[in-house]
């Protein structure tokens, strides 16, 4: 083996063999497993106590379900009320291996679109088990009421989402994330009247507390008082989202960060391939340097939509004095296949290239064109509006210009993070007691999520797989009660008050949103859509210097015994540093290009993305340290046969 | 362009509070107005002033967290949420009030957030269908009327951002309310608790010190995700029927 120029910035430790997943036939490992999970007698659950950080869809479903099934749960959100989850700003749907349409759907179909979609680096059992509750998932939201769309025969209706062959996904208009997130809230809401989960909004995680190498508790904050509580339960499991926010413009929720995972992180949890990270090609672009989010748009766009640039570089015409024949339709000259409905990853580079030619269009010359001219002419625009009424009402809004009469500007941005703290089959990490689910974990998606499947694993996450997990877990315990002035206890308390008080001390120049802007453009211009082995080496450098100075520069307001928003972002910022650096390490040692990884120098003489399995092919699973830990997990497949993919 | 704000500064739910007048200089007509209170925030942390806290996460218009009472109109001049509306609803020069969402069921926690919990509240006194994990059977076991499950989906709307009920003059959340008995009350899968679940909510409503509803219509024309009157209608039919049946 080749040395890594990587190693340089971190060790290489124990590879990974066991993940708790039986053999045998895939399609039996998931009964085997629940077969061979201890149980709990239902007289014994209420001495078991679980809490549940963060209320998305995996938070809020697994709490619910388990205090359906009589555990004492606490839950957290920052928010305040466990209905503002970011699930909820998910548009497109769901799938589901139902195969209503009788299509060709099935679960294993669902199971080898997702395999191969992750780009080979997701692990086969995981993703069998997430195809095979699929169904089930659907049947339980129905049943609590969730308004899915429906045919004129009152049954449910499917489209067909993200380039795949079959119509599998389930939707509620554009809000598909709402209403599944409602879902599981009511549920969780009705748990919270019955008194079997304590519900704690407007309280943010900081620390966990690990005691005789089992987690066993956080420290928080309550964001009204600060006040910092000491919560102490049996298990542990973290909900709380992706890191998309590392890049400060995102999709994500202003709120989303790293903290509750990163904590972990640092107390042993692996973080596993934090460089995979999801980029949307159909967002609105940036207005200017106050620009705090970034806002997606239906990727369903680019079915009528054409997406074009003016063909020489630095043309500020308006898009109507530009004639047909000084366009370039780059997607449909490059990808004539596929043309405009190229995978995300593949449209967004694509974008990029365009900008960085000179050929963006728009503020900064950050924008590509998606032009419906063609799709009036061809359906008028009455049915353009049926199509997309929702989404040019959006972008009106928020651009001023009318989509009807010129062309929208489109830009990529960061929206979804398949990295996240390393599980096992039981979706346990490697520390004892401490489950990690939905966008959090790193699990089913591989390199690159497919559409409609984030809500998918998430309910999977929460509704099915958890409650089986934990409970076999619990079947052990209860563990032995731990009060607040265990010295395990006291010295994440202290960490956490001593943190505090560190950042209101240092009263520096810089505001924390400056930090966090800067950031975010390091990790956008180097470990964004396209990565380098000097750009990388380059921003680890960047970001440690700039990480020195936000902790002797950086000015918070205010005290700690307050509502104190400034606060709050400093500490996620703080967090998103460190995060950022291993996500750029992680870039470094991985030399392929896989899902949402691009590596410039591991493509093909087409520009495609080069997978090099024989050297890649495992989840690069990071233990902390000064010098982080590299460990391997082999991965390998025995159903779906490792495949470069082709669009051209 | 170059505007004014008057905004509500309450260090806490103790403190009385009082309009603080800000200049925000350079606002660019794209900005949202979310966006521009960003600024002048970076503006009062670099001159060591407490910026001004406001509720808000998704930035989209979806998760209901933002909303703050804009010229005396809850989220302001356009029907949307506070986080969607842009500046270039406003002119060069204007003067801007920006005060929390006033309703006794929404005590002020800190400027302009404030506590939004009693909605949780009402959901935990019927707003749900009782499907406990596994219980489900198959999603076309049932089917639903298009119109209904279309009717439906607009009561579920909601976003639970409360501007209804800063909109009331009797700080009434009856709209909320009434989407949810709407949304679950129309489908099959809602109807063996929709006589407990109206009773049970109304009271809680009731409980949580919300005014009642004399159905001026201010919720509906304030509401970003418009939410119909009618569905108060329909409230008022369920509770009169789970009366009627002695189920008070």
């Amino acid at each position: 083996m080749t040395t890594n120029v990587s190693e340089q910035f971190h060790a290489v430790g124990e590879e990974i063999h066991d993940t708790k997943a039986p053999s045998g036939p895939i399609e039996r490992r998931w009964d085997e497993r629940k077969f061979s999970t201890k149980l709990v007698n239902p007289a014994n659950r209420r001495k078991l106590s679980v809490i549940v950080v963060g209320t998305g869809l995996a938070g809020a479903s697994a709490a619910a379900t388990l205090g359906e099934a009589g555990y004492r749960v606490k839950s957290f959100c920052y928010q305040d009320s466990p209905r503002r989850a970011h699930s909820i700003a998910a548009q497109g749907g769901i799938n589901a291996a139902k195969n209503y349409r009788n299509d060709g759907d099935s679960i294993y179909r669902l199971f080898y679109d997702t395999v191969k979609g992750g780009d080979f680096r997701a692990r086969e059992s995981n993703v069998y088990r997430l195809a095979q509750v699929s169904v089930n998932i659907i049947d339980q939201c129905v049943a609590q009421g969730v308004p899915f769309a429906r045919e004129y025969g009152g049954l449910l209706d499917n489209r067909s989402f993200g380039g795949v062959q079959v119509s599998r996904t389930f939707y509620a208009r554009g809000q598909t994330g709402q209403q599944l997130l409602i879902g599981a809230y009511q549920a969780l809401e009705r748990q919270i009247a019955a008194g079997t989960v304590e519900m704690n909004t407007r309280h943010e995680m900081l620390e966990l507390i690990m005691v005789d190498d089992r987690a066993r508790g956080i420290i928080v904050r309550d964001m009204v008082t600060g006040e910092i509580e000491t919560h102490t339960a049996d298990a542990v499991v973290l909900a709380t989202g992706g890191y998309g926010n590392v890049f400060f413009l995102s999709t994500n929720a202003m709120g989303s960060n790293v903290t509750a995972t990163w904590r972990a992180h640092r107390k042993g949890a692996y973080f596993a391939n934090p460089c995979y990270t999801q980029i949307h090609p159909t967002c609105i672009p940036v207005s200017g340097d106050y620009q705090s989010k970034l806002t997606l748009m239906s990727e369903s766009l680019r079915n009528d939509g054409r997406i074009w640039v003016p063909k020489k570089a630095g043309d500020d015409r308006p898009p109507a004095d530009i004639p047909e024949d000084e366009r370039d339709y780059y997607l449909e000259r490059i990808y004539p296949a596929f043309g405009n409905l190229v995978p995300r990853d593949i449209a967004s580079r694509a974008a990029k290239y365009q900008c960085d030619a000179g050929k963006g269009v728009g503020p900064g010359g950050l924008g590509v064109y998606l032009d419906f001219a063609d799709a009036m002419a061809r359906l008028g625009r009455e049915q353009v509006e049926a199509k997309y009424g929702n989404l040019f009402d959006m972008y009106a809004q928020i651009t001023g210009e009318n989509p009807y009469e010129q062309p929208m500007r489109i830009y990529p941005a960061v929206h979804y993070t398949m990295g996240g703290l390393w599980v096992d089959y039981d979706l346990q990490s490697n520390l004892t007691g401490l489950f990690v689910a939905g966008e959090a974990n790193f699990s089913e998606h591989g390199a690159n999520r497919l559409g409609a499947s984030a809500l998918m694993q998430g309910l999977a996450d929460g509704y099915f797989v958890l409650p089986y997990t934990i409970a076999n877990y619990l079947a052990d315990g209860p563990y032995e009660k731990i009060d607040d002035s265990h010295p395990e206890v006291v010295a994440a308390r202290t960490a956490v008050e001593e943190r505090v008080a560190k950042f209101l001390s240092i009263n520096g120049t810089r505001t924390v949103d400056s930090f966090h802007k800067e950031l975010g453009q390091i990790m956008w211009d180097y470990c964004g859509m396209e990565r380098t082995e000097e750009g990388l080496i380059k921003a680890i450098s960047m970001i440690r210097d700039l990480k020195d100075e936000f902790w002797s520069n950086v000015k918070v307001t205010g005290v700690n015994e307050e509502l104190n928003q400034t606060l709050e972002r400093a500490g996620r910022v703080a967090d998103f540093f460190e995060l950022g650096e291993l996500m750029c390490i992680d870039a470094l040692n991985r030399r392929e290009s896989c899902g949402g990884h691009f590596r410039a120098e591991s493509q093909t003489e087409d520009g495609e993305a080069l997978r090099h399995d024989e050297e890649f092919a495992y989840v690069s699973a990071w233990e902390f340290g000064d010098q982080p830990t590299l460990h391997k997990e082999p991965l390998e497949y025995e159903y779906v046969e490792m495949k470069s993919r082709s669009y051209k | 362009m170059n505007i004014t704000v008057r905004v509500w500064r309450q260090k806490n739910a103790d403190d009385k509070g009082r309009m603080v007048t800000y200049g925000v200089e350079n606002v660019s007509q794209d900005m949202s107005f979310l966006e521009m209170l960003d600024v002048l925030n970076e503006q009062l942390t670099l001159s060591g002033d407490d910026p001004i806290a406001f509720d808000h996460d998704c930035r989209e218009g979806i998760c209901g967290m933002c909303g703050v009472v804009i010229n005396g109109i809850a989220h302001g001049p356009e029907v949307t949420t506070t986080c969607q509306l842009h500046m270039r609803s406003f002119e060069d020069g204007a003067v801007i009030d920006v005060e929390p969402w006033r309703a006794g069921a929404f005590p002020v926690v800190k400027d302009l957030v404030v506590d939004r919990g009693s909605f949780d509240r009402i959901i935990q006194a019927g707003g749900y269908i009782s499907a406990p994990t596994g219980s489900a059977p198959d999603a076309h076991a049932v089917p639903v009327p298009k119109d209904d499950a279309d009717h439906a989906f607009d009561a579920a709307t909601c976003i639970g951002c409360g501007a209804c009920v800063a909109a009331c003059p009797n700080g009434s959340g009856m709209l909320f309310t009434a989407a949810k008995i709407t949304h679950l009350g129309l489908l099959p899968q809602g109807q063996p608790e929709r006589e407990s679940r109206v009773i049970g909510m109304v009271e809680q409503h009731d409980h949580e010190g919300f005014g009642s509803c004399t159905n001026i219509g201010e919720c509906t024309s304030a509401c970003p995700k418009g939410i119909p009157l009618d569905t108060i209608a329909q409230l008022n039919r369920d509770l009169l029927g789970a009366l009627a049946h002695g189920k008070g």
